[in-house]
């Protein structure tokens, strides 16, 4: 069985945006630009979810949007996972609060990865896929869809950034 | 260069051409990312993502649907085998032309806009490319003393291509065309996954898309094998000329943007086919 190269070889995704500040959005697409290559793990950005494994979903979910994410999320065929990209998609995020936001798209589907940030960086988003097309395999196989607590995906810390402005410089 | 017509044969080539096919997409995939600077998925991606699609859930709207899927892959296979072992080339030309139009019923018969889009669009790439190859045939007639074989250009001493350059010069863009390349990859898209949602190709999913996918790997065996028989004699040649073919179509994928479909149909009916009907009018007065 070691042989027969596992769903995690070729993970196609969908992405929806649901209720997005295109932020996570332009961030997912600079995943396909040559400094991050997502193909080159074998995943490719499908507009089909027919075609899909993975739906990766930005932004938080309101009343008008949980019925077409809930048809997108239908339409995969099964193993299938989700990925919640970015902090709005995990629980709502600043938009939580609002009288029309449900929250987290774990409301309406189940989600499998969570990648926190805002935006999540493209290494994060990367890893994210990538932990929910090793999940993919689990869901195959029927075994536990959970994966491991102690690597959840994170966002790399990020490096020490020079202070903009000295002490005492005038404001612009 | 002949090819023996054995059972053994037979299985050989329905086995080996596929992984062939899907060679040569990965080389494509691979060549096409490091044209854009990116590093690009490993060689056998194709085969992962075939074996993926085949362990994925099967999921269909009608039966009718995957009927059309399966006649469109045994088509593809016995327009191969026909060519391979050199047989009469109209009737190759029926088989694979029934093929892709399978593909096109398959498309039609569900109800998604995309779908019949994708479909309508290959018929008039269909449209487009058939006469080029149909003229292609009657060169091959006319050069291998009035045979409809396709063991002939396979047997005979002067390449094919130094009596028809201007034919395979069509055909090169009609291999574009079959390979679903740049600017004519209007029906459905290697590259270009979000354009009319993958067109006619969208409501397959999982094991029925991976027929699509087995068949477009046999469909790219045969076209490689095709461009083989433009200089057979010696058929290293040949496999140097096909190869060269396949990574001018990368080239070219990845220089030009699409084009509508009118474009390439007056493309295809006054350019490759200006150029098809003086080579084969040339051959004809030559044959005088």
């Amino acid at each position: 069985m070691t042989d027969v190269p596992k769903f995690n070889k070729s993970p196609w995704v969908v992405h929806f945006n649901c209720n997005s500040c295109n932020g996570c959005d332009i961030e997912f697409l600079a995943c396909l630009t040559p400094l991050y290559d997502l193909e080159r793990f074998g995943i490719l950005h499908v507009g089909n979810p027919k075609h899909a494994d993975v739906l990766v979903v930005t932004g938080s979910v309101n009343h008008r949007n949980a019925r077409v994410l809930k048809n997108v999320y239908d339409q995969i065929p099964e193993p299938k996972v989700v990925v919640a990209m970015g902090v709005c998609a995990s629980t709502g995020g600043i938009f939580a609060d609002g009288y029309n936001v449900l929250g987290g798209v774990d409301k309406v589907i189940p989600v499998d990865v969570f990648v926190p940030g805002c935006p999540a960086r493209p290494e994060a988003m990367i890893d994210g896929v990538l932990k929910g097309a090793q999940i993919l395999e689990a869901k195959h196989s029927g075994k536990t869809p959970l994966a491991e607590k102690n690597v959840l995906t994170r966002t790399p810390t990020p490096v020490a950034t020079p202070v903009a402005q000295e002490k005492g410089a005038p404001h612009a | 260069m002949i090819i023996p017509q054995t059972p053994l044969m037979v299985v050989l080539l329905v086995v080996l051409a596929p992984l062939f096919g899907a060679l040569l997409c990965g080389i494509d995939r691979r060549i096409t990312a490091r044209a854009q600077g990116r590093i690009g998925p490993p060689i056998l991606q194709a085969v992962y993502d075939t074996i993926k699609l085949l362990r994925k859930e099967p999921m269909l709207l009608n039966r009718v649907q995957i009927v059309y899927a399966y006649l469109h892959l045994a088509f593809m296979i016995l327009a191969m085998l026909l060519l391979v072992f050199g047989q009469d080339s109209l009737m190759f030309l029926f088989v694979f032309a029934f093929s892709t139009l399978s593909l096109v019923l398959g498309g039609m018969c569900v109800r998604s806009p995309y779908s019949r889009i994708g479909s309508q669009r290959e018929i008039m790439l269909m449209v487009a490319y058939e006469p080029i190859l149909i003229l292609l045939m009657i060169g091959f007639y006319l050069v291998n003393g009035h045979s409809f074989m396709l063991s002939a250009p396979m047997t005979a001493a002067k390449p094919m291509l130094l009596s028809l350059p201007l034919l395979f010069i069509g055909f090169l863009v009609v291999l574009a065309i079959k390979m679903q390349k740049s600017p004519f990859d209007i029906a459905t898209s290697h590259h270009a996954h979000q354009e009319i949602v993958k067109g006619l190709t969208i409501e397959y999913s999982g094991p029925y898309l991976a027929i699509l996918e087995i068949a477009h790997f046999y469909e790219m065996a045969l076209l490689f094998f095709f461009i083989v028989l433009f200089w057979s004699s010696p058929a290293w040649v040949g496999i140097i000329l096909a190869s060269l073919s396949f990574f001018l179509m990368t080239v070219v994928d990845n220089a030009f943007a699409r084009l509508t479909s009118m474009w390439i149909f007056k493309f295809m009916w006054t350019g490759a086919l200006i150029l098809a009907v003086t080579n084969v009018l040339w051959l004809y007065w030559a044959s005088k």
